[in-house]
């Protein structure tokens, strides 16, 4: 596999942009640093993308998505490859990932809550006065907490 | 689906196609596998509590610990399956891939941990379980992350991560049990009587792992007794328990000799698989 001239692996960067985490659909694959690699061999294009949680469902949904998207924009031949190492972290979410994630109503991943507690802004009302009910949230990137001055629930996104 | 006949379909698992399934005993496939079946059995069990745990946010934690755990099993599952591929052509011709390895075996050519197959119990003993295994597992993992096997190695790095929130969680609630009121510190001393004698075999070598660790690819289970003694114990003793004193240890899971309960969960699990062989979703 070769990587490709830059024009190319542009087009098909944009085109990555436009697959979302099924999960939270404000995030693009791009957002959440899961693509690792982009190469090609004649006209068959490899995708390579690590998981973000080891039993995360969405991954196989992902691996579906990149290949619909990219076949509808002409690339029909698509090899989707998975690693493991160096394992994903929160780290890779870009700074625009994170702002999605807060208009979205997802408090994003915070350096200050590597492990959960209590005092994660609320993406509603910006409050610090708020409690970690568990956690294990909805999804296994995300912790549940409820703010104590909206009173409104949501979730964080783990730093992992 | 194609008229299904039901004698067509059961005279395929008279066959012993099934039980040639099995990789030879001690290679790195069989260390693998071992990994796989300790990780998918307790996804299994811990799966069970989904809808009954004691309080919603438990319920969610729980069957959050299951995922990671089955997430572990398939990447375990692929890396046994792409081993036994290379190893030798599988006698159908037909590829190993993790459904086969999980869905065709049979009791015997499983390779768990007894203490994973054990019956939930109690939340207490589901706890009691989750962090005694969470600690076992934990210290393997971080010395697996330097196996000169890249896979393995990869695979450990990335479950670690996972492990210590398990660990974090199970030894929170072995405190608030513990040192909670009359009748939940009752059921962890219980809890303990009944799965103590099933933790000497983490820290007992089968062959393929005594193989393993010689050639660098795998863990010496046995050098990671005294540090996990430690940590259990210096945590039982803050939750007011103890750890029980000489007690028989069991032993077997690894080698393929289980208890009575592993086959009720395989019977459910393969359920559908051995009724519509080769069945997709």
């Amino acid at each position: 596999m070769v990587t490709l001239t830059s024009v190319q692996e542009q087009k098909i960067w944009d085109i990555l942009e436009t697959v979302c985490d099924p999960e939270v659909p404000v995030l693009s694959i791009l957002d959440l640093g899961i693509v690792r690699n982009i190469l090609s061999k004649n006209n068959e294009v490899e995708i390579v993308i690590t998981p973000t949680y080891s039993g995360c469902p969405a991954m196989d949904m992902i691996a579906m998505n990149i290949r619909l998207a990219l076949a509808e924009q002409g690339y029909p031949k698509v090899k989707i490859t998975s690693v493991l190492a160096p394992a994903w972290s929160s780290d890779w979410m870009t700074t625009a990932g994170k702002e999605k994630l807060k208009l979205y109503g997802i408090a994003a991943p915070d350096k200050k809550f590597e492990i959960p507690a209590d005092g994660v802004e609320c993406p509603q009302c910006n409050s610090t006065h708020t409690k970690l009910i568990s956690e294990f949230g909805s999804t296994a990137c995300k912790a549940l907490y409820q703010c104590q001055d909206c009173s409104e629930p949501f979730d964080y996104f783990k730093c992992h | 689906m194609q008229d299904f006949n039901p004698s067509e379909n059961l005279k395929h698992l008279g066959k012993s196609e099934i039980s040639a399934v099995s990789p030879p005993g001690i290679g790195k496939a069989a260390y693998t596998l071992h990994l796989a079946d300790t990780t998918l059995l307790l996804a299994q069990r811990n799966a069970a509590w989904c809808a009954h745990g004691p309080i919603l946010e438990q319920d969610i934690a729980i069957t959050n610990i299951s995922l990671d755990l089955i997430g572990q099993a398939r990447n375990f599952y692929q890396y046994a399956a792409t081993l036994i591929n290379n190893e030798a052509e599988t006698p159908q011709g037909k590829l190993m891939d993790e459904d086969r390895l999980a869905f065709e075996r049979t009791e015997r050519e499983f390779k768990n941990l007894l203490l994973v197959e054990l019956p939930n119990g109690d939340w207490a003993q589901t706890i009691t379980r989750q962090f005694l295994f969470s600690q076992y597992q934990f210290l393997l993992f971080e010395k697996l992350q330097a196996s000169n096997d890249e896979q393995l190695a990869a695979i450990a790095a990335k479950s670690i991560k996972e492990t210590k929130y398990h660990l974090r969680w199970s030894s929170e609630w072995i405190l608030r049990l513990g040192d909670g009121t009359q009748e939940s510190r009752e059921r962890m001393l219980q809890a303990l009587t009944e799965l103590w004698p099933f933790t000497g075999e983490m820290f007992v070598n089968a062959a393929y792992e005594v193989a393993a660790a010689a050639a660098g690819s795998g863990v010496d289970s046995s050098l990671l007794q005294q540090e996990w003694l430690q940590n259990v114990a210096q945590l039982l003793e803050e939750a007011t328990l103890a750890v029980p004193q000489n007690i028989f240890m069991q032993s077997g899971g690894k080698q393929g000799i289980h208890t009575e309960h592993l086959g009720y969960i395989l019977s459910d699990m393969q359920y559908l698989q051995r009724t519509y062989p080769n069945s997709q979703w």
